[in-house]
């Protein structure tokens, strides 16, 4: 057997050639269970990386690209400063929808006016519903101590609910002939997220995702906040020395990554998804855990892996239409993607020795 | 007489080596059945890497050990055990969540049940005069105690071989002599103990034999009584010691005042402090004892600002603080540096530049509008690198690449560095070499010739001796009140300390 | 005797039955967490060991085969959090997320074509003599084996942690990793075997939803019993009876509820079924109230890895 060595400094090779390495192995892995599922394994794998970027419909697809990626690397982004600072939000998926719910019910309660401030004000609306929903765990976390993963996961649930209430009760569409959801928002100009450039699939929130990326990677490299969330979740007894408030700092961490997500539900449900559904949220809540650590926590890293990730979801939606691959054979693979990167990351800060290589001098 | 006695253990060319350390090269040695044999060195010698071997933890790379005449190479601490080897350990072999008759089980092969072994902890403890509770919480007991713990887990399996680590390093004077008097007990009784320490004194009123290791290798063989305690430490060392000059300053008004301070300790199984007062003048350097876990890194916390108190328990040149954080108190004029460096007083992982931001960036000015100023934090850090000679590729490198002297050199640098009127340091040499521990030392007492009042909190009185103006002793959370440190005697220090913990009723039987 | 609709003696049997699939994870779960790991998993190990469970007792026709295969699926899962977290150091709370999302795509893969299928029943253990007795008989007689198989596991697992040399391990080392280093112990091994075991109680856990609770195979069966579980553990102190009083507590609350929607109460069906999640919640607050910095039971060395560097 191997034995594993701590490295004096992190290896700066390994940080970011583990992404890269971890992506190889899950096609590698992938490609064994597609083979084992009857599908030719390079032709699925070309259907998922290649063609939505090249193939032959790829002047729709490429937009495709940035309307999933735009949500995740939102979501992601936030998350990423909580792992950061141990801080574990994994109920991104709640404040989500809970920023949907809000955004869209400013909305449709002003119906059918017309008026430029009001989608400004469903933005906010929606990133106020994503911090709420962030601040119970946040809140209950800093007063009574308790888990935040747990109770920011209990409140997907809870949020799911809402949400089922909210598409079949309080934002019904009032003429939708008893269907449930709420009014599409596709035909209501004011309160609608449309594409400012349709070829790219550039709509709002791939505008704030990609402005955030930026401004998260100046606020951990260049601002004290950065510093001290870094701080606190390497070594958290000397954040406390350094003059670092836990409380804030969750208070702050959760506060952002639930305001984030929160605008991430509101412009999915304003723009791509249209309206207020029982299930027009999609997962993206927990995938954009998987691209936070894709990305390395790093936000210029969670782009590039937002685009990734979304590129596993238009492939697999084509491979699914074309080659029949279960849409369930896309979840394991993303699910892979995590494990690989998990374990190859070992080898930022350990390297491996053979017992018979011992360096002696 | 030592001569006389058959051999009992035997190292033979020892060589341990890891990546880009040699822990041990080609180390030889012997021990006879009931000598006292110390293994002496200063830290990083190599003196726990090759305890570790014998026990069982390491593998040597090459060379052998005969144990009765017979070749020895446990593979793994039980089989260490088994053949009559056992080892009290410096730190981390206790639960402080378990009882001490699990503690013991844990450290046994074939431990009888419960209730049994419980009795034959009563009967052991008291037949070598330590008394113990078998049913107590090991995280409620005193330091002096909790060593008890390990050795009578120790005499319960008849140990041919008894491998004591630093095992004074936690005692009072008077619960050394009582743990000597134990050790000269089985001594005469047949059973050999390795005693490793750097305690020059220690070892010559105990050991019979003693090898001397510097940088892995065995630089001497001697008997500890023929020689003096400078000739083994220059063998040690390898270098004569300076002893640290003392620059004569004026002693100014009170720049510290801690008054009734009383905190409950965030720590679990900690100290809670209970109305400490004291004060510091500029210029003056209190000194404050006491064995580990009476309230050092309590009253730490308490003065760095990580725990806060009623705003005029604490005061920086008059200014009430205690309700102040550490951003705030390092405004005023006070900076800290904690023991554990690994975590608290620095980020393991983070760039030394970083670390010097840690606790810097307030006094430096190293932020405008919240964003920080890396080039002249990185400036800084080279300062501190350059002005401590602190030995490192360059200010890059994680904190954890340095050695624990470097490193510690490094963090009292920038404390030291920020020009601030208050200083409190606990454990300023912990675990570092002597000529490194010879240099901090140096610099403290330069900054208290300055007009800086410093504390130093230590567990080591040698350097208290050496360095304070005025003495104090923290025990069970309270601290005795401050004396000149001049003339005080060992006894004395002792009696402050709070004598021989739990050891009143021995105490009696013994005298 | 019925209040309002629900006959209490009804709701005590059925809510131990509802209980069993948390308890046993919840069970699992101590265990690992005693020995100082955290395995956030527990909810993709049930939901493969419902998935594998379900698939074994159609194939076999064999019930009992189908817990076994429900425990060896939830055990092979959860040796890839134990790979990673004890031979790659990886971290143990992203590890756990993963092997949740994992977990739920790999069923949802693995189940396509059991959908609509009833798999062989577990029937009750004792005769019916027993089980038709008054009050008694629903409750402590009624049951299939494994409601007293999961009673049994509490009480054993008591004995274990309390009064055992391996229990007596398992706790060193999950109070202090170093101090059992020390000693000899090869923590990572025993904690590997500790986190098999837990997978293998949370895949017997999510076995008994697809074979005894629903019984049939739906994607995403588990439906958060294994966050519950993980709750149950804190809210019981990592203490195996009080285990099963959360488990039986929270099996009450689900089986309430539902007996509330089905007799039509007036407070709506979305709010009664948000309740279950809202009572956990509050059970974790009270529970980590007032605890701040204070000795609660839980392992010291908890969620943290162990290299022994020299």
């Amino acid at each position: 057997m191997f034995r594993l060595e701590k490295r004096p400094t992190p290896s700066k090779f390994w940080l970011y050639a583990t992404p890269p390495v971890a992506v190889i192995l899950t096609m590698i892995a992938g490609g064994i269970l597609f083979a084992a599922m009857g599908k030719n394994p390079f032709e699925v794998i070309r259907t998922i990386f290649w063609d939505p970027v090249f193939g032959e419909f790829a002047f729709y697809l490429r937009g495709q690209l940035l309307v999933k990626a735009g949500p995740l690397i939102l979501i992601a982004i936030g998350l990423a400063l909580g792992f950061r600072a141990g801080i574990w939000n994994i109920g991104a998926e709640g404040q989500y929808i809970m920023g949907a719910i809000f955004g869209a019910a400013v909305g449709l309660a002003v119906f059918p006016t017309e008026n430029r401030l009001i989608f400004p004000v469903m933005v906010i609306a929606g990133a106020f519903g994503g911090w709420l929903w962030a601040m119970i765990p946040a809140i209950l976390k800093t007063r009574f101590n308790t888990n935040e993963i747990l109770v920011s996961l209990m409140l997907v649930y809870v949020a799911e609910t809402i949400l089922a209430k909210a598409s079949t009760g309080f934002l019904k569409n009032p003429e939708g002939m008893g269907f449930p959801g709420s009014r599409n928002f596709s035909s209501y100009p004011a309160a609608q997220n449309g594409f400012i450039y349709e070829p790219l699939g550039l709509h709002w929130g791939g505008v704030a995702a990609l402005v955030t990326g930026v401004l998260a990677y100046i606020l951990l490299t260049r601002h004290q906040a950065g510093f001290q969330i870094k701080l606190a979740g390497q070594a958290p007894r000397a954040a406390r020395f350094h003059g670092v408030s836990p409380a804030r700092l969750v208070v702050l961490c959760m506060g952002i990554s639930g305001a984030l997500a929160g605008l991430a539900g509101l412009f999915e449900v304003t723009g791509p998804a249209g309206q207020i559904s029982i299930d027009f949220n999609t997962g993206y809540g927990f995938t954009a855990i998987i691209v936070a650590f894709l990305g390395r926590l790093n936000p210029l890293g969670i782009v590039l892996a937002g685009f990734l990730m979304a590129l596993t979801y238009v492939g697999g939606e084509m491979a699914s239409t074309n080659l029949g691959l279960p849409d369930a054979a896309i979840q394991v693979f993303q699910g892979m993607l995590l494990f690989f990167l998990l374990a190859v990351d070992v080898l930022t800060n350990y390297r491996f020795r053979l017992p018979f290589s011992v360096g002696a001098k | 007489m030592t001569t006389t006695r058959p051999e009992l253990l035997r190292v033979e060319g020892i060589t341990k080596a890891y990546p880009g350390v040699v822990a041990n090269s080609d180390v030889s040695f012997a021990i006879s059945e009931g000598e006292i044999h110390a293994l002496l060195g200063e830290n990083g010698a190599g003196k726990s890497t090759m305890v570790k071997m014998i026990y069982g933890l390491v593998r040597p790379d090459t060379g052998t050990m005969t144990l009765r005449g017979a070749a020895y190479q446990p593979a793994k601490p039980a089989e260490a055990r088994r053949l009559g080897v056992a080892m009290v350990f410096q730190h981390f072999s206790l639960f402080e969540a378990l009882n001490v008759a699990e503690n013991v089980a844990l450290g046994m092969e074939n431990p009888p049940p419960m209730r049994e072994l419980a009795a034959r902890i009563r009967a052991v403890s008291e037949e070598y005069g330590l008394p113990l509770d078998p049913s107590r919480m090991v995280g409620d007991l005193s330091a002096g105690e909790r060593q008890r713990v390990e050795i009578i887990r120790c005499l319960l399996q008849d140990p041919k071989l008894l491998i004591m680590d630093e095992p004074t390093s936690v005692l009072t004077p008077q619960e050394v002599e009582i743990l000597f008097k134990t050790l000269r007990q089985l001594s005469s009784e047949g059973t050999a103990i390795l005693y490793i320490s750097h305690k020059l004194e220690e070892i010559k009123s105990l050991c019979d034999e003693a090898t001397i290791l510097r940088r892995g290798k065995v630089v001497a063989t001697c008997t500890p009584r023929e020689r003096t305690a400078r000739e083994m430490a220059e063998l040690m060392v390898g270098t004569a010691l300076k002893t640290p000059e003392r620059r004569q300053g004026q002693k100014g008004e009170v720049a510290l005042g801690v008054s009734d301070l009383s905190a409950a300790s965030p720590i679990p199984f900690g100290t809670s402090l209970k109305g400490v007062s004291f004060t510091v003048a500029k210029g003056e350097v209190l000194g404050i004892a006491g064995v580990a876990g009476n309230g050092q890194d309590e009253l730490l916390l308490a003065l760095s600002g990580e725990l806060k108190a009623a705003a005029d328990k604490v005061r920086v040149a008059g200014n009430a603080v205690g309700d102040l954080g550490p951003v705030e108190r390092r405004k005023a004029g006070l900076v800290a540096a904690p023991e554990d460096r690994y975590g608290h007083a620095a980020a393991p992982d983070m760039s030394l530049v970083e670390n010097a931001f840690l606790t810097a960036g307030v006094r430096k000015g190293l932020t405008k509008n919240g964003f920080v100023d890396w080039a002249g934090t990185r400036a800084f850090a080279e300062e501190i690198i350059k002005a401590y000679d602190v030995r490192t590729p360059g200010p890059d490198v994680a904190a954890r690449a340095l050695s624990g002297g470097n490193l510690q050199k490094f963090l009292m640098g920038r404390e030291l560095m920020q020009g601030a009127a208050v200083i409190v340091i606990n454990q300023p040499t912990w675990g570092v070499d002597a000529a490194a521990a010879a240099q901090i030392r140096q610099s403290i007492l330069d900054r208290a010739g300055e007009g800086a009042a410093v504390v130093v909190i230590s567990q080591d009185l040698d350097e208290l001796l050496e360095v304070s103006d005025t003495f104090a002793v923290l025990n069970e959370g309270r601290l005795t009140k401050p004396r000149p440190t001049e003339g005080l005697t060992m006894d004395e220090i002792g009696l402050m300390m709070g004598g021989a913990h739990g050891m009143e009723v021995a105490h009696h039987v013994q005298a | 005797m019925d209040l309002g609709g629900i006959n209490p003696v009804i709701l005590i049997a059925t809510l131990m039955a509802s209980a069993v699939p948390i308890l046993l994870a919840a069970l699992g779960e101590t265990v690992v967490e005693r020995a100082g790991v955290l395995n956030l998993g527990v909810e993709g190990m049930m939901v493969i060991g419902a998935l594998g469970g379900f698939i074994v007792a159609v194939q076999t026709g064999s019930p009992v085969m189908g817990f076994i295969g429900g425990a060896v699926a939830g055990a092979v899962l959860s040796l890839i959090f134990a790979a990673l977290t004890q031979v790659f150091l990886a971290n143990q709370v992203a590890t756990g997320l993963a092997l949740t999302l994992f977990g739920l795509g790999v069923s949802s893969l693995g189940g396509q074509g059991y959908n609509g299928i009833k798999p062989p029943p577990t029937g009750q253990l004792l005769p019916d003599v027993l089980a038709d007795l008054p009050v008694v008989g629903p409750i402590l007689f009624g049951h299939d084996w494994v409601v007293y198989f999961s009673i049994l596991m509490t009480a054993v697992l008591w004995w274990v942690l309390k009064s055992t040399r391996i229990g007596l391990i398992i706790r060193a080392v999950g109070e202090s990793h170093e101090a059992a280093h020390a000693l000899g112990y090869k923590v990572n091994r025993i904690r590997l075997m500790c986190i098999a075991f837990g997978g293998a109680m949370a895949g017997m856990g999510g076995a008994y939803v697809s074979l005894a609770r629903v019984p049939q195979w739906v994607d995403g069966i588990t439906a958060g019993a294994g966050w519950i579980a993980l709750a149950i553990v804190v809210f019981a102190s990592w203490k195996p009876w009080r285990v099963l009083i959360g488990a039986y507590l929270f099996g009450g609350i689900t089986v309430l509820q539902l007996n509330l929607q089905v007799a039509g109460s007036i407070i709506p069906v979305e709010y009664l079924s948000m309740a279950p999640y809202l009572i956990t919640i509050l059970v974790l607050v009270i529970m980590s109230a007032g605890r701040k910095g204070k000795v609660n039971g839980a392992p010291a060395a908890l969620g943290q890895n162990f290299h022994a560097s020299r």
